[in-house]
């Protein structure tokens, strides 16, 4: 972190990044190590889902693979689920682009760490992100997630339910947290309306993921406001 | 290759492509300002996407579960300005109980 450079990470922000996950990382776990047990279930073996959780490093869009291909689902309705759920990271990687300083071989590695939660806490308002704040989040969630996905598929049906336990409600409760910290003027509330209207009406038709890339073209109703 | 290694290997792929297409293949180089109002209401809008999704999404339907009961109560525990992790737990141990009561009454 040598300060001078301009392309260095920042340390305030890094710590900033790090300290606003802490507090999510049981729940991290407890995610980890069920998407472990689900896997394992689904006969994905061992070592295919602590691989998924080091290189796809996205809960839902793993979640949604494996429990498909425990289910009857085909591989390509496994593979287009869970590509469906990680395209909305395209859009949010766009947004956060700007902020991503250094060598390209860099960008491409830090790029990695933007996930749901990193993303979300990064944003500076007026559609700037903060790089390190990035990093810093990703680095603490994502050996929490690689560790507790390998616990969980080792740990097997020990654990039970994960439902049994709430932590399917865990989720929700995290983005509407996240998403209450995002709505702070009248076109964000707006979009999130409208976003979650488009969810709602499509989650019935629609295969997972779908619902979650098209509510984001609720984004457009902040076209005409430049 | 087997099934679940072709999963993991073309979602894999997949995912670090959308991940790197801002920093990587556009790093650097500002959107339009115009598109700035877009993307500014990018983050509330999958956001408030995923809330739903993962609170009522099932397979092709909605799904009205104890889940509503948790989520409820983090709602109150966010009005009452909580931490994020007494918010998560709030919403996971209602919704737990709520299971509870339920089986209990069967």
């Amino acid at each position: 972190m040598a300060s001078g450079r301009p392309s260095a990470l920042r340390g305030a922000s890094l710590r900033e990044g790090a300290r606003a996950v802490a507090p999510l990382t049981p729940a991290v776990v407890a995610f980890g190590v069920s998407f472990g047990v689900l896997a394992r279930a689904s006969g994905m073996g061992f070592a295919a889902p602590v691989v998924m959780s080091a290189t796809t490093f996205a809960g839902s869009a793993q979640f949604a693979a494996a429990s498909i291909l425990g289910g009857a689902g085909s591989v390509a309705a496994a593979i287009g689920a869970a590509v469906l759920l990680n395209a909305r990271y395209a859009p949010m990687s766009i947004a956060a682009g700007p902020g991503f300083e250094g060598p390209r071989w860099r960008r491409l590695f830090l790029s990695q760490l933007i996930v749901d939660e990193s993303w979300a806490l990064a944003a500076r308002g007026a559609g700037r992100f903060d790089m390190s704040a990035i990093v810093g989040a990703g680095l603490v969630l994502y050996p929490f997630w690689v560790v507790s996905t390998a616990i969980g598929v080792l740990v097997g049906e020990g654990l039970g339910d994960p439902n049994r336990l709430g932590l399917d409600a865990a989720f929700p409760a995290l983005f509407l947290a996240l998403l209450v910290s995002q709505v702070r003027t009248r076109p964000a509330l707006a979009a999130a309306l409208v976003g979650a209207a488009i969810a709602v009406a499509l989650i019935p038709v629609a295969s997972p993921g779908v619902p979650i890339i098209a509510a984001s073209a609720a984004c457009l109703l902040g076209w005409r406001r430049v | 290759m087997s099934e679940p290694w072709l999963v993991v290997a073309v979602v894999g792929v997949a995912t670090i492509a959308f991940k790197a297409a801002g920093p990587v293949v556009l790093g650097g180089r500002e959107l339009p300002p115009r598109l700035g109002g877009v993307i500014e209401l990018l983050a509330p809008a999958v956001l408030a996407a995923l809330v739903v999704t993962q609170l009522v999404g099932g397979e092709r339907e909605l799904v009205f579960d104890e889940r509503l009961a948790g989520i409820a109560a983090a709602a109150v525990a966010l009005v009452a300005r909580a931490p994020l992790l007494v918010v998560i737990v709030v919403a996971a141990l209602t919704t737990a109980v709520a299971r509870g009561l339920e089986l209990g009454a069967l």
